[in-house]
């Protein structure tokens, strides 16, 4: 196996990914459309009602949708993470994740090549949605745009890891709206996302400890600060620890010695 | 082939060798010490009915997943110690449809061959002689979706030969189709393997997919009752064809049609 190899079939991967999110032009609108409305509807409303203070990364006053946007960036790229998720629960139904686990190249190779097509796709409805935003007044500082790509990358494989980790567990296709109920609207409430967590502190120390202790909180701050140019080395090291033991988990889940796929015999009709 | 190798003593070695292999899901043996070998430029036709063992037995050469007992070489090499290197000389064909039914076959095709480190010339090159050969060119440019079951099942084909395999693996790939169809495919296919001298196993539960001169491994309750070329396992038994065969071999109520 050269390295030309692993180019090609990473090359592969990556265009098959881009060319089914092409095809699905309905998922992309989809996907923009849930946050905008988050901005627009949910974020008009509480401008009025929400003061949000001087807290790092602002050095200013900043307006309430300025606020919601990380939050709502890390929400699409959550949701594209599950998303993926569901399009590898599909692939093993469909049997084209047969095709990807008999390629002669390593298992943890190929689902990192899979989990990195996924995040180049969420980044796409990331910008795409940023322009929106852009358009309805939400200006970030110009530099963000750019310095945030790394930060949303790292955010994107830790949500897609997660999104593997999941599929693994997934037996059905029919089994993914609960999973969905279970894992994005839980972290997504319980997060820094809407609300700063010093307000969370105010109302329920419980509820401040659980935002706390939730991933996605971190992602968000990761992001927020990014766009300011800052690091918050504390989300840094919590997104980057979570990317790596989701993905640990995910290679081990599909490995085909140890991994519970083996139990699950990968398909419908492997029992023949 | 596989007896009359070892009467000779010649040194021809097998494109495939399963030796000792078993598999159980929880509680039930889903596979018992099955052993036998597929040689080069030979149709091995792997015979027995629904539940026999024979998908589960693909799993686990493809390293869906790894046999907890036994071995099984590809070309020399074991999966268990070579890992996803011994799956190189492989070409596969599942018997649950693999193609990417939003995409067009020559993107079906590219992506496959992207993952088997093809150039995009060599792909186009072997994309092109490939779905000559099974009288699909045509129909390159065309969604998956759009394409018929026969047709679906000629681009697996295709797909599964793009990389020149050694070893090409069929699991019931005529399930479904009609008549003309699934003889086009048995004909092609065996002249694939003199041809290009490809080692085939072909697990099916249709008789008449199997030619006198293919070697022969039936497989029951997920153990192999009995191996050797076709007419030979016929003559042993007594019967007058496979089909007869089949039914001594496995004890059975086999129904009375080609299919078990």
């Amino acid at each position: 196996m050269t390295f030309m190899h692993y180019a090609r079939a990473f090359q592969g991967i990556v265009w098959r990914e881009l060319l089914r999110f092409l095809q699905q032009r309905e998922r992309f609108f989809a996907a923009l459309v849930r946050p905008l409305i988050w901005l627009i509807i949910f974020a008009a409303g509480f401008r009025a009602a929400l003061g949000i203070s001087i807290i790092p990364p602002y050095e200013t006053y900043i307006t309430y949708d300025v606020y919601i946007t990380p939050g709502l960036l890390a929400m699409i790229q959550l949701f594209n993470g599950m998303q993926s998720s569901l399009s590898m629960v599909y692939d093993r139904e469909m049997g084209s994740m047969r095709v990807l686990l008999t390629t002669p190249l390593p298992r943890w190779f190929l689902l990192l090549s899979r989990l990195f097509a996924g995040v180049l796709v969420s980044l796409f409805q990331v910008y795409a949605f940023l322009l929106v935003a852009y358009l309805f007044g939400v200006e970030l500082p110009t530099w963000g745009y750019l310095v945030a790509l790394p930060a949303l990358i790292l955010t994107g494989m830790m949500f897609g890891a997660l999104g593997m980790v999941l599929s693994s567990t997934i037996k059905q296709l029919e089994n993914f709206a609960g999973i969905m109920n279970f894992v994005i609207f839980p972290m997504f409430f319980a997060s820094s996302a809407l609300y700063p967590l010093w307000k969370m502190r105010e109302g329920s120390l419980t509820l401040y400890w659980v935002c706390f202790y939730n991933p996605f909180t971190w992602a968000v701050e990761l992001i927020r600060f990014s766009f300011y140019s800052k690091m918050n080395w504390e989300a840094l090291a919590v997104v980057g620890g979570c990317m790596a033991v989701f993905l640990a988990l995910s290679v081990w889940a599909y490995d085909p010695s140890r991994g519970i796929q083996q139990r699950k015999a990968i398909g419908p009709a492997a029992a023949g | 082939m596989q007896k009359e190798a070892a009467k000779d003593g010649t040194a021809e070695e097998p494109v495939l060798s399963v030796e000792d292999v078993s598999y159980w899901y929880g509680a039930k043996q889903a596979l018992d010490d099955v052993s036998f070998d597929v040689y080069a430029g030979r149709v091995t036709a792997l015979l027995g009915p629904n539940g026999a063992g024979k998908t589960t037995l693909f799993s686990l050469i493809t390293r869906l997943f790894d046999a907890p007992t036994g071995r099984i070489e590809i070309e020399g090499r074991s999966a268990a110690e070579w890992g996803f290197r011994a799956l190189g000389p492989l070409g596969v064909v599942f018997q649950q449809p693999t193609l990417d039914l939003d995409l067009t076959v020559k993107q079906n095709l590219r992506y496959f061959a992207s993952l088997r480190g093809l150039t995009r010339k060599e792909a186009d090159e072997r994309m092109d002689r490939a779905l000559t050969a099974l009288d699909m060119r045509e129909r390159i440019g065309e969604k998956v979706r759009a394409l018929n079951g026969g047709h679906r099942r000629r681009v697996e084909i295709a797909r599964g030969l793009l990389h020149s395999p050694k070893l090409l693996l069929l699991d019931e790939p005529t399930i479904g189709l009609d008549d003309p169809t699934r003889e086009a495919i048995v004909r092609h296919i065996h002249e694939l393997a003199r041809k290009d001298d490809i080692g085939v196993l072909w697990a099916t539960h249709l008789f008449d997919e199997v030619e006198p001169d293919d070697d022969l491994v039936v497989l029951s309750k997920g153990r192999v009752v009995e191996r050797g070329e076709a007419k030979a396992v016929v003559a042993a038994t007594g019967a007058k064809d496979l089909g007869d065969a089949f039914r001594v071999l496995i004890g059975s109520n086999a129904g009375e049609g080609a299919a078990i």
